[in-house]
C-alpha cells in the first residue's frame, strides 16, 4: 500500500464575475509516495502545489480524479487522525498561547487527556519554544509561528506529515532550524510530503521529488537520478595530446597539461570519442559522469513547458 | 464528537472574551447602575417604565450587535487566516465546525446577557426600592432576548458560510430589522390579494418572527407573559435556528475553501 496515491487529480477554478470561465489549476496529476519516504513537491509560485495539498487535505474538492492517503479516502476521519498538515505561512489564533493552541489541536485530533500536557511541553521543547510560557501568539515572530506550525502538525504523532512551503519567508537561521526539524521527522520514520520552491532544501532532504509547472506534472524521480539525467555529460581524461586535433569536434572545454588531456563530452558523443581514442592508441585514464544539480533539472522541466506554450 | 464540538465552542468563546468584546458590558452595567438615581428624579409613575424599556432594549440591542459583529467573521476569518485548514485537516467534520462556532458564540452572548441582566436588576432594585413578584416577568423578557440571539446568530452564521463579512452584516441587520416588524408583514399579507398575498405570506413566514419575542412594553407595564407564549417562542426559536443552521451546514459542506 502506498502512503499517498494520487490518480488523475484535476482542479478547475471558476473565475470572473459570473464564475463562467474555468481556470485549470491542476491537470490530471498522478503520483505515489511510499511509506517512510520524504517527497519534495517542487514548482514555481502558482504551479499548483498548494491546490494539490488542499485537495489532499479535503479542504477543496477535485473536479476529477481521486486521492488516497494510507489507503483510504482523504475525507475519512480515521485517515485524518493519522496525518498532520502545516499550511503555507500559517497564522494562528492571536489571543491564545502556544500551549493553549497545541492543547486545542490535540483535542481536535483525539489525543487522550492523560499525558496531553506532558506531550505538549516536550513538543514545545523539541521545536525550541520551551521558554515561551503563556505569551500570546500575536506577539510571536514569523520564525516562532512557523515552529508552532510544525508543532501543531505533529502534536498527535501522525504517520504522514504534509508541509506547504515550510521554509518560506524565513531567514537562513530559521530555514536551517526547520530543516533540522524535518530531518528529525524523517529520522523518526515519518512519511513527509512537502512543497517548496527552494531547491537546495529539497536536494538536502528528499528521497524523491516531483516537478509541477502550470498545473502539470513535468517529472518525478529519485533526486540523484534526476540530477544525472540533467547532467548527461562526462569528463574524459587520456594521455596523448596529439589526438586532440582528431577529436576536437566531439569534445568541450579541453584542458591540456604536458601530454595529458581533460575534456567534457556529451552523452551522445561519448562512444564515438572512446572509439577514436582507441583507434589513435591514446591511453585512457578515466571516464567520470558529471551530475547536474536539481536546479538544472527543475529549470529544464519548467522551460520545456514554456517552449511548448510558445509553440502552441 | 462532543469533545471536538466543545473544543471549538470553547475556543470561540475564549477568543471573543480575550478580544475584549465583553468589556463593553462593563461600561453598560456601570452606566445603567449609575443612572438609576437619575430615573427617580422623574415622576414616580414613569421612572420604572423608562428604566425597564431602556434596560431591556439595551440588553437586546447590545447582544444583537455582538452576535452580528462576531458572527460575520466566524467562518470568513478562519478561511482568511487559514486557521480553518489546520482544523479541517483533522478528524473534524464540517458540521461540527459550524455547530461548535454557533455554540461558542451563544456562550459569549449568554455570559454577556447574564452580566447585563445582573446590572439591570440592580438598577431596578435601586429605582423601585426592592424587587416585587412581578419583576420575574422581566426575566421572561430577558429569556426571549436570548431566544432572539439564537435566531440572529444562526442567520449570521448562515450568511457567513457563503459571503463576505460586509455582505453578511448587511443581510443580518436587514433581516433583524424586518423580523422586528414581522407582525406588520403578516397583517399586510392577511389584507393583501392575489399574487401580492402569496409573496407577502411567503416572506412573512420566511423572515424570523422577532416581533413575538419582544415583550418589553408588556413587562414594563407589569403585565404577565403567558406560559403558552413562552412555550411557542421556545419551540419556534429552536426549530427556526436549527433549520437555518442546517442551511449553513449544507452550504459549508460543499464549499471550496480558497
Amino acid at each position: 500500500m502506498h502512503a499517498i496515491e494520487i490518480q488523475d487529480l484535476s482542479k478547475d477554478y471558476a473565475v470572473g464575475f459570473w464564475k463562467k470561465t474555468l481556470r485549470p489549476a491542476l491537470k490530471s496529476l498522478s503520483l505515489t509516495v511510499e511509506s517512510g519516504e520524504t517527497f519534495g513537491f517542487l514548482g514555481p509560485n502558482g504551479a499548483g502545489k498548494t491546490t494539490t495539498l488542499k485537495l489532499l487535505m479535503g479542504i477543496i474538492f477535485p473536479t476529477a480524479g481521486s486521492a488516497t492517503v494510507l489507503g483510504k479516502s482523504v475525507h475519512d476521519p480515521e485517515v485524518k487522525k493519522r496525518i498532520g498538515f502545516l499550511p503555507e505561512q500559517p497564522y494562528f489564533y492571536d489571543y491564545l498561547s502556544a500551549p493553549e493552541l497545541l492543547s486545542y489541536y490535540a483535542q481536535l485530533s483525539g489525543v487522550p487527556p492523560a499525558g496531553r500536557k506532558e506531550r505538549i511541553n516536550s513538543l514545545l521543547e523539541r521545536v525550541g519554544l520551551g521558554d515561551v510560557g503563556n505569551k500570546q501568539l500575536r506577539k510571536f515572530s514569523k520564525g516562532m509561528l512557523q515552529r508552532v506550525g510544525i508543532a501543531q502538525a505533529i502534536v498527535h504523532d501522525p504517520e504522514v506529515v504534509f508541509l506547504d512551503e515550510p521554509m518560506s519567508g524565513l531567514d537562513p537561521l530559521g530555514r536551517h532550524e526547520i530543516r533540522e526539524m524535518i530531518q528529525g521527522l524523517k529520522d523518526a520514520g515519518k512519511t513527509i510530503f512537502f512543497s517548496t520552491h527552494i531547491l537546495s532544501d529539497a536536494e538536502a532532504l528528499c528521497d524523491r521529488v516531483a516537478v509541477i509547472h502550470k498545473g502539470e506534472l513535468r517529472g518525478v524521480g529519485v533526486v540523484n537520478d534526476l540530477r544525472a539525467a540533467t547532467g548527461g555529460t562526462s569528463e574524459v581524461i587520456w594521455q596523448n595530446a596529439q589526438v586532440l586535433t582528431a577529436v576536437s569536434s566531439l569534445v568541450m572545454e579541453p584542458h591540456v597539461s604536458a601530454d595529458t588531456v581533460r575534456v567534457t563530452v556529451s552523452r551522445e558523443n561519448l562512444d564515438p570519442l572512446l572509439e577514436k581514442l582507441r583507434q589513435q592508441s591514446a591511453t585512457l585514464i578515466s571516464v567520470t559522469p558529471l551530475h547536474g544539480t536539481l536546479e538544472d533539472y527543475f529549470l529544464s522541466k519548467t522551460s520545456e513547458s514554456e517552449k511548448e506554450g510558445a509553440a502552441v | 464528537m462532543t469533545s471536538r464540538l466543545s473544543a471549538i465552542a470553547l475556543n470561540t468563546f475564549r477568543e471573543a472574551v480575550r478580544d475584549r468584546v465583553l468589556y463593553n458590558l462593563i461600561i453598560f452595567v456601570f452606566l445603567l447602575v449609575a443612572s438609576a438615581p437619575l430615573f427617580s428624579q422623574i415622576s414616580i409613575d414613569v421612572e420604572r417604565l423608562i428604566l425597564v424599556n431602556v434596560g431591556l432594549s439595551a440588553i437586546s440591542l447590545f447582544g444583537v450587535i455582538i452576535a452580528i459583529f462576531i458572527g460575520i467573521g466566524l467562518v470568513s476569518k478562519e478561511i482568511e487566516r487559514r486557521t480553518l485548514y489546520t482544523i479541517l485537516s483533522r478528524p473534524v467534520r464540517r458540521w461540527e465546525f459550524i455547530a461548535g462556532k454557533y455554540c461558542g458564540l451563544m456562550m459569549t452572548l449568554l455570559v454577556n446577557a447574564a452580566l447585563m441582566t445582573v446590572g439591570f436588576m440592580i438598577a431596578v432594585m435601586i429605582t423601585s426600592h426592592g424587587l416585587k413578584a412581578q419583576d420575574m416577568h422581566l426575566l421572561v423578557a430577558v429569556y426571549f432576548t436570548v431566544l432572539e440571539f439564537m435566531v440572529v446568530t444562526a442567520l449570521t452564521l448562515l450568511f457567513s458560510s457563503f459571503s463576505s463579512p460586509i455582505f453578511s452584516a448587511i443581510l443580518s441587520f436587514s433581516l433583524f430589522a424586518i423580523g422586528t416588524f414581522s407582525l406588520d408583514l403578516r397583517n399586510f399579507a392577511a389584507s393583501a390579494h392575489g399574487i401580492t398575498k402569496m409573496f407577502a405570506l411567503a416572506a412573512a413566514y420566511l423572515v424570523p418572527n422577532l416581533a413575538s419575542l419582544n415583550v418589553i412594553a408588556q413587562v414594563a407595564h407589569d403585565q404577565p407573559v403567558g406560559g403558552a407564549l413562552v412555550l411557542y417562542n421556545t419551540l419556534y426559536t429552536v426549530l427556526y435556528s436549527a433549520a437555518v443552521t442546517a442551511g449553513a451546514v449544507l452550504i459549508f459542506e460543499r464549499r471550496n475553501l480558497k
